[in-house]
C-alpha cells in the first residue's frame, strides 16, 4: 500500500497508509481466485464473505462491495487500517504460499473510503422498534457493535460511557496517524443515526449500577468495558518522574490533544530519547508518538526477537522506516535516575533465545551481559488488564484470570440478562475479535430478551387481571 | 453539560460551587471525588465532592485556584455550565463506630474533610477537628465543622485565629491526653507526612487522602500512581485514602511538580487571554 514519505509523516500526525487507488483496488481484486472454499473467510474472525465482497470490487460496483462488507463488520474503515492481516484473512489466502495474497485489508479499506469521499450515507435499516431496551456498557468496538446490531433488531439501546468522548481504545489508543479520529466519528454517527443514544461521563458501577439500569427498566445488559488497566512492570525507577505507562502517553495526546498543548490545556513530556517497552501494537504507537512530539532517538526494547513481535507487521515496518531503532532481546530491569528524580538511562539485560519449550516457545534467558541506555524519558507498553470497576460491582459474576468476565461463545455470562464481550473477556486482543463479540451478544440479547418476554407475558396478561 | 447552581467566593483564591449532577449527587460518598473537564480544549482535574444533596440531585465543589484550569473554572457563574463531570469515583472513606477520632485539614483540604466528618457523627463517633491555615482568611467552613465536631481546634502560621503554630503541636497534645482510635488528615503534603509522622509512635491508624496528577480517573492510565508500603498503587481507584504511615510522600511530591513548566505556560497564556478578569496575580 502507498505510504507518506517516512521523513515527512514522522513529523506530523496525519494519515501514514494512503490507501488504494481505484485503478490498483481494481486491478488488485481481480487477481483474486474466488475460490470455491475460500481460506480467507476462515481467517476472519467474523467471517467476512471476502469472495463476494471482492467480486463487487472486480466489477467496480463498490456501494454491493460495501454492502456485503456491512453486512458482517460494522467497521470496515477500522479493519481495514488495524486488523492484524498477516494472520488472519490475508495470511489464509491461497496465494499465501506464492508469497502473494490477496491485500484483503487494503482492499476492505478502499471500499470504506470510496463511499466516504464519494460522501455516500449508507441508509440505516431497521425493523419497527419493539419496545424493548437494553443497555451498553462501554462505547469500544464491542460495545458500538453490540448496539448497532440491537439498535437494527428493534431495540432501543442505549450505551453508557466513562469517558467524554465514545469510541475506546479507537479515540484513546490508537493514534491519528494510523486511524484518523474522523472515520471514528463518522462511525459513530452511523450508530447514532440507527436511534442509539450515547451517554457520556458514566462510569457504570459509580454513576449508576448495573442494579439500577436493570430496575430503569433496562431488560438486558451488554459488558464491553474492555481491558483498560495498564499491567505494571514492577523494576527499581517505575515511578520516576518521565516514565509513564503507554496508556497515559497515548491518552495524554489521542484523547486530551496534548500534541496541541498550551492550545489543549493538557500537557505531555516531550523527550529527547526515548525507550519504549514492549513489543506489540501499543509500543509501536507510544514509540511514533514519541517521535512526532520531536525525540530525536526513540527505542523499543522488546524481551524477544523479532519473529516473536506481537505488533501488526505493517507497523512494526513502518516504525523502522521512520527510523525507530529495535533493540531485540533485551529485557529492562532498572530504570536509573538523577538526584531530582527524573529518568536518565535504562539498564537492559542480553537475552539469549533458549530451545523452544513444551509450548514450542523459545523462551528468553539472560546472557550475563548488560548495558545501558542513556535516554530520558522511559514508556511502558507491556500490557493491559481488566480494569475492576465495573466487574467488581456486579455482584456474584463469575471471573477469570485477573478479572476477565467468563462467557460462552455466545455472550451469555452466568447471570441472566448479562452479557459481555470484547477485551473484557478474552483479554486484550483486537479491534476485530471485539466486534464479532459484540455482534454474536447482540444475537444472544434478542434470544433472551423474546424468550423470556414470550414467557412471561401470559403471566403478566395474568397479573393484571 | 453540568449546571452551576450556585457560587461563591469563600476564601481568597477559593470558590465553592454547586452543580447540578443528580446521579453523582445520589452515590455520593464521604471521600470520592470526580474529574471535571471545563469545555473541550480543557484538562481533566479531580476535585473532591466536598457536599451533596441527594433531594436537589447537586453536589458542592470546593476548589482552590492555583492554576490555570481552577482559575478559569472560577471565572464561571452560576447559571453557566461544565462540559464534563464524571463520578463519584475512588473509595468511599471507610466509616465505622471507632470512638474516638480526629480529622485534621490544612488549607482547602479541610472542606474535603466535611462529608467524612458527618458521616463519623451520624456513626456517633466522638470527633475532633483540627484546622490549619496559613492565616484566618484561608480557614474554610469552619462554622460548618463546628456544627458536628466535638471540638473544633484551629491553628495558624500567624496567629491571627486559633493558637500559632502548625497542626501538628495541637495534634499531638491531643494524642497525649485522649485514647485517639483514628486520624484522618487532608492537606498539603507536607502537612499529611508531618501528621503520619506525629501518630507514627503512638501507632494510631493514619489515613491520607493522596492528591496525585490524574488523567482520567477510572483506573486506566496509572498517571495517579504512588508508592505504599513499597508497592505501586493507583490512587483513583485504590485511593486516594491510603495508610499515612506506608506513603512514599517524597515520590509524590517529586512527582507532583513534573508538569511545573508546562503550568506556568499555561497560566502565563492564560492571564494574558484574560486580561486582568482572572484575580490571580503571583501564581507560583
Ligand atoms: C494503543 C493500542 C493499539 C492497538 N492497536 C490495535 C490494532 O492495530 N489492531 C487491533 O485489532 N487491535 C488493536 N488494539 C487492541 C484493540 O484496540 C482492542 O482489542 C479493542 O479496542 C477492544 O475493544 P473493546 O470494545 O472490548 O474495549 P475498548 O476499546 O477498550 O472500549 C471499552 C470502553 O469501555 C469504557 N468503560 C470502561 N469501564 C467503564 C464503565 N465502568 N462504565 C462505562 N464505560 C466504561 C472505556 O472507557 C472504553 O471506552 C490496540 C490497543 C491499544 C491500547
Ligand atoms: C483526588 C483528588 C482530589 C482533589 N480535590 C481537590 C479539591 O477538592 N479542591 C482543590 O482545590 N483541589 C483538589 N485537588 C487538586 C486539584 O486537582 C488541582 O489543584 C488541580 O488539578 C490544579 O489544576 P490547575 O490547572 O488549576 O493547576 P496547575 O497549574 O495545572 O497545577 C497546579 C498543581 O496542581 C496539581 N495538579 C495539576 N494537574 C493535576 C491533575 N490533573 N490532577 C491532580 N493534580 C493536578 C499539581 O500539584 C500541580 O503542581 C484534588 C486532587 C486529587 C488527586
Ligand atoms: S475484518 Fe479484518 S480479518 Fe476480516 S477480512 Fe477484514 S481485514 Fe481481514
Ligand atoms: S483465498 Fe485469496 S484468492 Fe481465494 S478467495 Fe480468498 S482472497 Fe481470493
Ligand atoms: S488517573 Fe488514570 S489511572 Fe488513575
Amino acid at each position: 500500500m502507498r505510504a507518506r514519505d517516512p521523513k515527512i509523516r514522522s513529523t506530523d500526525f496525519k494519515e501514514v497508509a494512503l490507501g488504494l487507488t481505484e485503478k490498483q483496488a481494481v486491478k488488485e481484486a481481480r487477481r483474486c481466485l474466488q475460490c470455491k472454499k475460500p481460506k480467507c473467510v476462515a481467517g476472519c474472525p467474523v467471517e467476512i464473505d471476502i469472495p463476494a465482497f471482492i467480486s463487487y470490487l472486480r466489477d467496480t460496483d463498490f456501494s454491493g462491495s460495501l454492502r456485503v462488507l456491512r453486512k458482517y463488520n460494522m467497521l470496515p474503515a477500522v479493519c481495514g487500517r488495524v486488523c492484524p492481516q498477516e494472520n488472519q484473512c490475508q495470511g489464509s489466502c491461497v496465494l499465501q504460499r506464492k508469497g502473494s495474497p490477496i491485500a484483503i485489508g487494503a482492499l476492505e479499506r478502499f471500499v470504506a473510503d470510496y463511499e466516504m469521499k464519494k460522501g455516500i450515507t449508507e441508509k440505516a435499516e431497521r425493523e419497527k422498534p419493539n419496545g424493548h431496551r437494553v443497555a451498553v456498557i462501554g462505547s469500544g468496538p464491542a460495545g458500538l457493535t453490540a448496539a448497532a446490531d440491537l439498535a437494527k433488531f428493534g431495540y432501543e439501546v442505549t450505551i453508557f460511557e466513562a469517558l467524554h468522548e465514545a469510541g475506546g481504545v479507537l479515540v484513546y489508543g490508537i493514534p491519528e496517524f494510523r486511524l484518523p479520529k474522523k472515520i471514528i466519528q463518522r462511525e459513530i454517527e452511523f450508530v447514532k443515526s440507527l436511534g442509539v443514544t450515547i451517554t457520556l461521563n458514566w462510569v457504570v458501577g459509580r454513576t449508576q449500577t448495573v442494579e439500577e439500569l436493570f430496575s430503569e427498566g433496562y431488560e438486558s445488559i451488554f459488558i464491553g468495558v474492555g481491558a483498560g488497566t495498564p499491567q505494571y512492570m514492577n523494576i527499581p525507577g517505575a515511578n520516576l518522574n518521565n516514565v509513564y505507562f503507554a496508556s497515559e502517553f497515548l491518552t495524554r495526546v489521542n484523547l486530551m490533544k496534548a500534541d496541541q498543548f498550551p492550545k489543549y490545556d493538557t500537557p505531555v513530556k516531550k523527550a529527547k530519547k526515548v525507550a519504549v517497552i514492549g513489543g506489540g501494537n501499543v509500543a509501536m504507537d507510544a514509540a511514533r508518538t514519541a517521535q512526532r512530539l520531536g525525540a530525536k532517538k526513540v527505542y523499543i526494547v522488546y524481551r524477544r526477537s523479532e519473529a516473536e513481535m506481537p505488533a501488526r507487521l505493517e507497523e512494526i515496518e513502518h516504525a523502522q522506516e521512520e527510523g525507530i531503532k529495535f533493540e531485540f532481546l533485551t529485557s529492562p530491569k532498572e530504570i536509573l535516575g538523577d538526584e531530582r528524580g527524573y529518568v536518565k538511562g535504562l539498564r537492559c539485560d542480553r537475552m539469549v533465545l533458549c530451545e523452544p519449550d513444551a509450548s514450542g516457545r523459545r523462551r528468553p534467558e539472560c546472557s550475563g551481559e548488560d548495558f545501558v541506555l542513556h535516554v530520558d524519558q522511559v514508556i511502558m507498553a507491556i500490557g493491559q488488564t481488566s480494569n475492576p470497576i465495573l466487574v467488581k460491582s456486579v455482584k456474584g459474576l463469575d471471573l477469570w484470570g485477573a478479572g476477565y468476565i467468563v462467557t460462552d461463545n455466545e455472550g451469555r455470562t452466568n447471570l441472566p440478562g448479562i452479557f459481555a464481550g470484547g477485551d473484557i473477556s478474552t483479554g486484550a486482543a483486537t479491534v476485530i475479535s471485539a466486534m464479532g463479540a459484540g455482534k454474536r451478544a447482540a444475537r444472544s440479547i434478542h434470544e433472551y430478551i423474546m424468550d423470556t418476554s414470550s414467557r412471561t407475558s401470559p403471566q403478566k396478561a395474568l397479573s393484571k387481571r | 453539560m453540568y449546571r452551576i447552581v450556585h457560587k461563591e467566593t469563600v476564601a481568597p483564591q477559593v470558590d465553592a460551587m454547586i452543580v447540578d449532577a443528580p446521579y453523582i449527587a445520589r452515590h455520593h460518598q464521604a471521600g470520592n471525588f470526580v474529574v471535571l473537564r471545563i469545555h473541550e480544549k480543557g484538562e481533566r482535574i479531580p476535585l473532591t465532592i466536598a457536599d451533596s444533596d441527594k433531594k436537589e440531585g447537586t453536589i458542592t465543589l470546593l476548589f482552590q485556584k492555583i492554576g490555570k484550569t481552577t482559575e478559569e473554572l472560577g471565572t464561571l457563574k452560576a447559571g453557566q455550565s461544565i462540559m464534563d463531570i464524571a463520578g463519584p469515583l475512588g473509595h468511599a472513606t471507610p466509616i465505622e463506630i471507632y470512638g474516638h477520632c480526629v480529622l485534621v485539614g490544612g488549607g482547602i483540604g479541610s472542606a474535603t474533610l466535611f462529608p467524612i466528618l458527618r458521616a463519623l457523627k451520624a456513626r456517633k463517633n466522638k470527633i475532633t477537628v483540627i484546622l490549619g491555615a496559613r492565616t484566618q482568611d484561608l480557614l474554610v467552613w469552619e462554622d460548618r465543622f463546628r456544627e458536628y465536631a466535638d471540638t473544633v481546634l484551629l491553628t495558624t502560621d500567624d496567629g491571627s485565629s486559633g493558637r500559632k503554630g502548625l497542626v501538628t503541636e495541637a495534634l499531638k497534645e491531643v494524642l497525649d491526653s485522649a485514647k485517639v482510635k483514628i486520624v484522618i488528615a487532608v492537606g498539603p503534603i507536607r502537612m499529611m507526612q508531618a501528621v503520619s509522622e506525629q501518630t507514627r509512635p503512638y501507632k494510631v491508624r493514619t489515613l491520607v487522602s493522596l492528591n496525585p496528577v490524574m488523567v482520567e480517573g477510572t483506573g486506566m492510565c496509572g498517571a495517579c500512581r504512588v508508592s505504599v508500603s513499597g508497592k505501586t498503587r493507583f490512587a483513583c481507584i485504590e485511593g486516594p485514602e491510603f495508610d499515612g504511615h506506608e506513603v512514599d510522600f517524597q515520590e509524590l511530591a517529586s512527582r507532583l511538580g513534573f508538569y511545573r513548566s508546562e503550568e506556568a505556560q499555561a497560566m502565563e497564556a492564560f492571564r494574558k487571554k484574560c486580561k486582568g478578569k482572572c484575580r490571580s496575580k503571583g501564581v507560583k
